[in-house]
């Protein structure tokens, strides 16, 4: 399949248009293919429109490319009612003539047809729009309605196929939207006529949470990423999240951070946990895995570092009072703008908005250290698969970002410490396991590190104890 | 009902309005340049309605190519198009109009079927 011209820089060859949608340039390796047309498809619903619109306005708005919109399906108001999320920012850029919307409707009723024909009016239209503000960028939405307005496929297919050779030899970025069919990828084969890029998005509802997904089915000549992967449209358009699972590329520190027990310090030597690194907790039901992480989270704002605390399970005037009732104050670090808490009920959302939520709080705060707690709440809320792909993909991103990870996991009291919930050990750099026994007649904690890459640490089983001043680990 | 008082028209305002309601049929057909087809469609077109409307059609042919604005006006995608504008409804028939029954209906001068 490679032709002789030369290995790796062959695949990434072809020129890319970026388009500034977050994520969809890193797993399409740069964006969509430059002067060719990419096919968008998926059910109704699934957010082709928004897509490609949001492709047209980052164009125009960071690239300097110019953006012709056209909608053969729905008429202005509705467009408008649709494009209203983008707000100003759209109005601006029609009223200086960097996005120009244009609407061909097509209706079989109205028409009568005798005789040959063929679309150069459709034609006409696009290339005197095109030209009117410069268009470099184009989006059909979708062009398959003229199959539902001209009753001579073969002329419409064979104009088709003239209007793709058009837009190529044009120069011309578009992104064609086409209906899913049953068995096929579009309902009149659309993809029959874009070879280069192929892009499917779905729409999955289960358990009454939805979640959007992105699909690259085909990318002539580029690499791409192949997973489906997670896409939220919301107030600030569409985002692919997040997407630095594709590479393994993170620095690695050698810097410690105190774990905030000075007793537990010790046994990785006395430094604590590498900056930068994922810390799993897993425990039993009350084996202390919060107040591990309030220590943790302490610390770090006693050492003046930004600090976000996500709970799934409380709500922070529970998380403080909780954490007050074993020596934290959590409250100061809020109020000096250290550490920010944030409580979301994990079912209350399909994961690709937690992922969302998660990557803005830490995009907009900027934490260097982040607690999660638990993410076992995680796990009614998707397919086992589905939740550990995500919960990966917050741990690769929060690595990327040399953010020291403190995860904490539930497992049932019930369970040896080699069964996990979630099944996420194998991401964590460092794994400490709390679990209970009854010992004389009265429950202990039990704590040990399963593992710490790339450090020394102490192999004994210790016993955890919770006093008003926070955890103490004993021999 | 009684009549309406009218504001005086002068002699060539009159005739102006006496003309148009002569053309009772108003058709525009829709061509992209010379092509043969849409010379096709022109001379079917002409020859229709010299049979069948004989003095009371007029048909103005709109260039695209020269003309690319007027296209979103009257919704144009395939080429040759006809509209008939008057008298109403509004009627669209694209196509090279080779098919003189299919013409007629479309212009409302046949019975359907």
């Amino acid at each position: 399949m490679v032709r002789k011209r030369g290995g790796k820089s062959d695949l990434s060859g072809i020129r890319k248009a970026p388009t500034g949608i977050d994520g969809l340039d890193e797993v399409t390796a740069g964006g969509f293919p430059a002067g060719r047309p990419t096919l968008l498809c998926g059910h109704a619903g699934c957010g082709k429109t928004v897509l490609a619109m949001e492709f047209l306005i980052n164009g125009a708005a960071k690239y300097n490319e110019p953006g012709l919109f056209v909608s053969f399906e729905e008429d202005q108001s509705e467009l408008r009612a649709n494009f209203a999320s983008f707000g100003p920012n759209l109005k601006d850029l029609m009223r200086r003539k960097r996005i120009a919307i244009d609407y061909i409707p097509v209706e079989r009723s109205e028409i009568m047809e005798t005789g040959e024909y063929d679309l150069e009016g459709l034609f006409v239209r696009l290339a005197h729009a095109v030209d009117a503000i410069g268009a470099k960028r184009v989006a059909l939405d979708t062009i398959e309605a003229l199959f539902s307005g001209f009753s001579n496929a073969g002329i419409l297919r064979a104009e088709l196929r003239r209007l793709f050779r058009w837009l190529k030899s044009k120069g011309l970025t578009a992104v064609v939207t086409g209906e899913r069919g049953e068995n096929t990828l579009t309902r009149h084969g659309l993809e029959e006529y874009v070879a280069d890029c192929v892009i499917l998005l779905d729409h999955l509802v289960s358990d009454r949470i939805a979640t959007r997904r992105l699909k690259i089915v085909k990318y002539r000549g580029s690499t791409h990423g192949t997973n489906e992967f997670p896409f939220l449209i919301s107030k600030d358009g569409v985002s692919i999240l997040p997407v630095t699972s594709l590479e393994l590329c993170h620095g690695a520190s050698t810097e410690r951070v105190s774990s905030g027990v000075a007793s537990l310090d010790l046994m990785f030597g006395g430094k604590g946990y590498y900056r930068g690194s994922s810390i799993l907790v897993s425990g039993s039901p009350g084996s202390g895995k919060t107040s591990l992480a309030a220590h943790f989270v302490d610390a770090a704002c006693r050492r003046g570092e930004k600090c976000a605390f996500f709970s799934f399970e409380e709500s922070p005037a529970q998380v403080m009072r909780n954490m007050a009732s074993v020596g934290f104050d959590l409250g100061k670090w809020v109020d000096k703008g250290l550490l920010r808490m944030e409580c979301w009920r994990p079912t209350a959302y399909g994961l690709e908005k937690h992922l969302a939520d998660i990557h803005r709080t830490v995009e907009a705060f900027g934490p260097r250290c982040v607690a999660l707690d638990p993410i076992s709440g995680f796990i009614p809320v998707g397919a086992p698969s589905e939740v550990k792909s995500m919960l990966l993909r917050i741990v690769d991103y929060l690595k990327t970002r040399f953010i020291t990870t403190l995860i904490t996991d539930l497992v049932p009291a019930s369970v040896e410490e080699d069964c996990y919930g979630s099944g996420i050990s194998s991401i964590a750099d460092t794994w400490l396991s709390v679990t209970t026994k009854t010992v004389r007649e009265s429950r202990e904690r039990v704590f040990s590190i399963v593992k710490s890459r790339g450090m020394d640490h102490s192999a004994r089983i210790v016993k955890l104890v919770i006093t008003n001043k926070g955890v103490r680990l004993e021999a | 009902m009684k009549p309406k008082r009218r504001k005086p028209v002068s002699a060539g305002q009159r005739t102006a309005v006496r003309r148009r309601s002569t053309k009772r049929w108003k058709l525009r057909l829709y061509v992209a340049g010379p092509t043969p087809r849409c010379i096709t469609a022109l001379n079917n077109l002409k020859e229709i309605c010299e049979t069948h409307l004989k003095g009371t059609y007029r048909i103005e042919i709109i260039d695209l190519l020269k003309r690319p604005k007027l296209a979103a006006g009257d919704q144009i995608v395939a080429i040759p198009t006809l509209v008939k504008n008057l008298p109403p409804p509004v009627t669209k028939i694209i196509g090279d109009l080779s098919d003189t029954e299919k013409v007629l209906v479309g212009l409302d001068l046949r019975p359907e079927g």
